[in-house]
């Protein structure tokens, strides 16, 4: 089994995001980066699957080389080799089509992809890369179990959970489940070692359109301040929901 | 040309969220002067009709082949009934179905796909639409040139407005093209609770409650709230709650009308998720929680005392309104 981990690289969930001043773009200054919360998952399931399975762990990413401390970092928690095609990440489909020309390329018959990536929310690429690939395509993955080619997998849907199967080769769009919290692997010194000499192989992007722009940004309006209210009366609590808030 | 909307039904019934989606497409066809048509898919009532209160005169039904949900075969159908029916533009709702078929479907369609959009178009020409981006920090203008697209757009994002009126339903067809699907083996839905992305009011509990047999009165609450429950991470990483019910950066996004945070401190990760809701009421022991910052109103007290009060007050307030 050759799986291929598509790693976004996002700002830390801590960061203060702020765009620059004439709000075209994102202010990168003093952000940092880290492996998409998401694409952790996948990776510790994909280790897993090296561990008891003997699969092949491959992490990717579309970007520019600014992301290969991030790809480095996915190599020191278990990954054997690591791709970056080199381009900027302009949007889905662009990436979508890398990812595919890369999958297919390589042989790959497991794609792990996070259920979205916490910068632009999109949650469009695993989808967009199945499609492209006519692989099935198991989005908001909870659960996965089997010893492949099939597997059994659990999805969130609105309101509950579905069971279902698929063979491979297939795309994963996973989150926490896939593997629990607890279980996420952290690199440890002898992986940060190793991860120095293994391979990251830097690829030119394939041809594809870039289907949207990108126009300017804008922050949430300011909350105005909070109205405090006692304890001992929170009937004035429900007096306002109502009057004020409209809300009951 | 034409607008075509995914009227998306569960178990056979449409939701508030279907109609709202169907909403979004009537005035983005009257935005572009052209006109809406729905599309549903499997088993259903007459309910269909109703669109026409949405301003949707003619709904497709497509019925066998699709019993389950599959995300290429889906697309494949939709783009073959969107081709056919001269549509452009193509409206889905950001449910978890409704996410993974978009993607699909603007591959099938060759289409560009805006997602995560909060807003109406705000110009047709170049197609223009206002996405959420970082998780709630910020907005973005994302506009496309592309011939067609498809818009998935977060539920409760516009006000559902009902109207008058009947939808013609006609029975049409599609294949799902040679798509390998997946094997839906069951669907588990939880019976009697509202879905967090669609609820309209939200009951969230944290850490302070602490542990899971105090979840009665969050209950309660909700109840007479008419609410949906949510909690923090660490609450649903201990196992007290079901993931499903994880808001934040990392869980669920909401933006329900009433958002209200039970022993909760108001992490940044928390705040990106639930910071969209329009009201924000935090009940937290501690003066100096953070959610009091993000809040519209705050009560500084015990949950265990302040929780059962208010939900006292509100049945007192339901039996004299
Ligand atoms: C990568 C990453 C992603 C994350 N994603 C998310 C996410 O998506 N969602 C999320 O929620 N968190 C997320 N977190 C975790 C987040 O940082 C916080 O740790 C978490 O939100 C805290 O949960 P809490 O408020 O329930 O608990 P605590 O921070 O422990 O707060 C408990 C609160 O309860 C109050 N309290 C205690 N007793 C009472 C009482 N009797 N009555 C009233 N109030 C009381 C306390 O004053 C305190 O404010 C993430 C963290 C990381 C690192
Ligand atoms: N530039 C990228 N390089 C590699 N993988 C990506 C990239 N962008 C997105 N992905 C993958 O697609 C998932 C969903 O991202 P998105 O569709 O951008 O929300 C992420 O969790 C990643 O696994």
């Amino acid at each position: 089994m050759k799986v291929l981990v598509c790693i976004s690289h996002v700002p830390d969930t801590t960061s203060k995001i702020n765009f620059t001043a004439d709000n075209s773009a994102f202010d990168k200054n003093g952000v940092q980066f880290v492996i998409n919360p998401y694409d952790e998952f996948g990776l510790t399931r994909a280790i897993w699957l090296k561990e008891k399975k003997g699969a092949s762990v491959t992490v990717l990413n579309v970007g520019g080389n600014e992301t290969e401390p991030t790809l480095r970092k996915a190599l020191a928690i278990g990954a054997d080799n690591a791709i970056r095609v080199d381009a900027e990440p302009s949007d889905a489909f662009f990436v979508a089509k890398q990812i595919a020309a890369v999958a297919q390329e390589g042989g790959y018959d497991l794609i792990i992809a996070g259920r979205e990536s916490i910068d632009y929310n999109g949650g469009q690429v695993p989808g967009m890369v199945a499609a492209l690939l006519n692989w099935p395509f198991v989005n908001a993955c909870v659960g996965m179990d089997g010893e492949g080619p099939e597997f059994n997998f659990t999805r969130e849907i609105d309101g509950g959970k579905e069971k279902l199967s698929a063979s491979l080769p297939l795309v994963i769009g996973g989150q926490k489940g896939l593997v629990e919290e607890s279980d996420l692997r952290i690199p440890n010194m002898r992986g940060i070692m190793q991860a120095r000499t293994k391979p990251l192989e830097v690829k030119a992007a394939v041809d594809a359109e870039t289907k949207t722009s990108v126009g300017s940004f804008s922050k949430p309006a300011p909350k105005s301040a909070v109205k405090m209210i006692d304890a001992e009366n929170v009937s004035e609590l429900v007096q306002l929901l109502h009057d004020e808030a409209k809300v009951i | 040309m034409s607008v075509l909307v995914y009227l998306e039904s569960w178990e056979g019934k449409f939701k508030k969220n279907t109609w709202e989606a169907a909403l979004y497409a009537s005035k983005t066809a009257e935005a572009l002067g052209s006109e809406a048509i729905g599309l549903c898919i499997g088993n259903l009532e007459d309910s269909a009709a109703e669109a026409g209160k949405y301003g949707i005169n003619k709904v497709l039904h497509l019925n066998s082949g699709f019993e389950s949900f599959d995300a290429n075969a889906y697309g494949n159908a939709i783009a073959e009934i969107a081709a056919a029916n001269g549509a452009e533009t193509i409206v889905i709702s950001a449910t978890f179905n409704g996410k993974a078929l978009a993607s699909a479907l603007a591959i099938a369609s060759d289409s560009a796909l805006l997602s995560n959009v909060v807003s109406l178009p705000e110009s047709t020409s170049p197609f223009t639409v206002k996405r959420g981006v970082f998780s709630g920090k910020g907005f973005n203008l994302l506009s496309t040139d592309a011939a067609k697209r498809v818009v998935l757009f977060v539920p409760n994002s516009i006000p559902v407005i009902e109207g008058s009126g009947e939808a013609s339903v006609e029975s049409a067809s599609a294949s799902g093209g040679d798509a390998t699907r997946v094997q839906v083996q069951s669907v588990d839905r939880v019976k009697g609770k509202i879905p967090l992305p669609e609820a309209e009011r939200v009951v969230s509990a944290g850490r302070g409650l602490k542990g899971p047999e105090n979840w009665g009165m969050i209950e309660e609450l909700a109840e007479v709230l008419d609410a949906g429950t949510a909690c923090s991470k660490p609450v649903s990483d201990m196992g007290w709650r079901p993931h499903s019910e994880h808001v934040g950066q990392t869980g669920i996004a909401i933006k329900p009308n009433l958002y209200v945070a039970i022993g909760i401190s108001g992490a940044i990760q928390h705040l990106a998720g639930v910071s969209a809701s329009k009201t924000i009421v935090a009940i937290n022991k501690d003066p100096e929680a953070p959610f009091f910052k993000a809040a519209d109103y705050g009560i500084v007290g015990d949950a265990f005392e302040v929780v059962p009060k208010l939900t006292e007050e509100i049945k007192k307030f339901k039996a004299s309104n």
